[in-house]
Formats: C-alpha cells, structure tokens, sequence
C-alpha cells in the first residue's frame, strides 16, 4: 500500500508486522489451551511479529521453574519458553496481584519476566493491533 | 470493517461455535467482511464430516459448509490440533479446509479486528 511517502516498500513491510499480545490465563497442565497457547507464540515469532506475552490468574504457573509433569503422564513444555529469547519475544510480562495471590515471587519463573501492574497491562492492551487469550 | 475469527472451543460441547457463527451472520448482513474464520484447540473438531446431530437441532457443521459456500468465507482448521484430535483431510466438511498456524497469523495481521470465541 502507498501510503503517500513515495516509499511504497517500507510501508508494506511496516503494515505486515503489527504488535499482538498473547493474554496466557490457563494454567500449564490439566487443559491444553496453555501449551497450544505457546505454539501460536513461536510461529506467530517466525513470522517477526511485534509480541507481548502477558500472563493472568493461574496462566502463572506455566512459568515455574523445576516442573515435574512424568507423574501426571504429561509432557513437560517448561524448556520451550527457553527459546522465546532466541526467537526475540523479549516482552513477557506477569501481573503482580496474580503472582502475589499464588504465593510466587520473581525468582519462580524458569525465564525473566517483569511484574506489572493491571494499569500498566491495561495500557500496553490499548496499544494493540490484536489480543489473543489462551 | 475487516473482522477475522477465531473459535477455540468444540461444537455443541460449548456455546462459542453457535456465537461465532451469528456474530459472523450479523457482520455480513452490516456490509462487513470476513478474512477468515480459524479453529484451533477443540475448535478444530467443528471441520469434523463424521458427526450425525440430532434432526431436530440446528446442525452446526452444515452452518460453516453453508457459510464456506454462499458467502465464499475462508475456513481453516489448524492442522496441528486436527492431528491430535483425530480431524484430518478427506472427513472434513465442505467449505473448510486444513492449514497451518501461518493462516491466524496471516488474518490477525490482515484484519482490523480479531475476535476469539471460547
């Protein structure tokens, strides 16, 4: 699309990257709506898309360190949030009424995070092409 | 506006199918276009041709083959949730089709709006 400037490439480049954010509320195991939620991330990451991953209520747990799933049967996918950082999904954020319900404290999590207030989720939310929930 | 959709939940088991079906009837009907309808979770199940549904109640399969073919709506169902649910190519419903997670990528960026059912 020419949007004016006479530099019709970078504009078609810009329309095809958007910023999308992943709302991660279920927790880990017990339903797959987590881990399915984590495959959209990593192609939606191939796809060199502006993502924020924010996680809500129990979607908390999905990132605890340590997990240990060969009891319930159930493949562990822990180490797959590992590669978010290869693939520069760098905006992860957890809520901090969410993880101070739980129990948890920062050191928890199996990768950085930064803890944010609802306001400030709220915030980046306006700023959204798009938001999915998990 | 430009709308893509999004169901994650199973046909009947859930109301999602049924609300993003009459959001997608209502969208036309106001002039609006529709990118792209796609399943994923147990959202997938709804592309599924083996299901009988009682005669007496609304059928939702034929719904999207209806949508699919009137309105010339594109409907896909992520492969890799098809394959752990046992829907694949050759017992899908007409109109649909599987493809990859490429195609919600595809659509989001595409749209104006994403709505997600379920």
């Amino acid at each position: 699309m020419n949007d004016g400037t006479g530099n019709v490439d970078e504009t078609e480049n810009d329309q095809n990257v958007k910023k999308i954010m992943f709302v991660m509320r279920s927790a880990p195991h017990g339903t797959i709506y987590s881990y399915e939620g984590l495959e959209t991330v990593l192609i939606m990451a191939a796809f060199e898309q502006d993502l924020t991953m924010v996680f809500i209520g129990d979607g908390l747990f999905a990132l605890v360190k340590d997990q240990m799933t060969d009891d319930i049967g159930i493949k562990g996918f822990i180490k797959t949030y590992g590669v978010l950082d290869d693939y520069e999904v760098e905006k992860i954020y957890v809520d901090r009424i969410s993880m101070e319900e739980r129990g948890l404290v920062p050191e928890d999590f199996a990768i950085d995070i930064e803890v944010k207030e609802a306001e400030e989720i709220a915030a980046i939310m306006e700023n959204q092409h798009a938001i999915i929930p998990y | 506006m430009k709308f893509a959709v999004q169901v994650l939940r199973g046909p009947y088991n859930n109301q999602a199918s049924d609300t993003a079906y009459n959001f997608v009837k209502a969208a036309l009907s106001k002039g609006h276009e529709i990118v792209r309808i796609f399943f994923y979770h147990d959202g997938v199940i709804n592309v599924n041709n083996l299901a009988e549904p009682p005669q007496d109640d609304r059928n939702i399969f034929a719904r999207w083959t209806e949508l699919g073919k009137d309105h010339g709506i594109d409907i896909v169902a992520c492969i890799a949730a098809s394959k752990r649910r046992g829907v694949k190519e050759g017992h899908i419903i007409e109109g649909t089709r599987i493809s990859g997670l490429g195609q919600l990528t595809e659509m989001t960026i595409e749209a104006d709006r994403l709505i997600t059912f379920g």
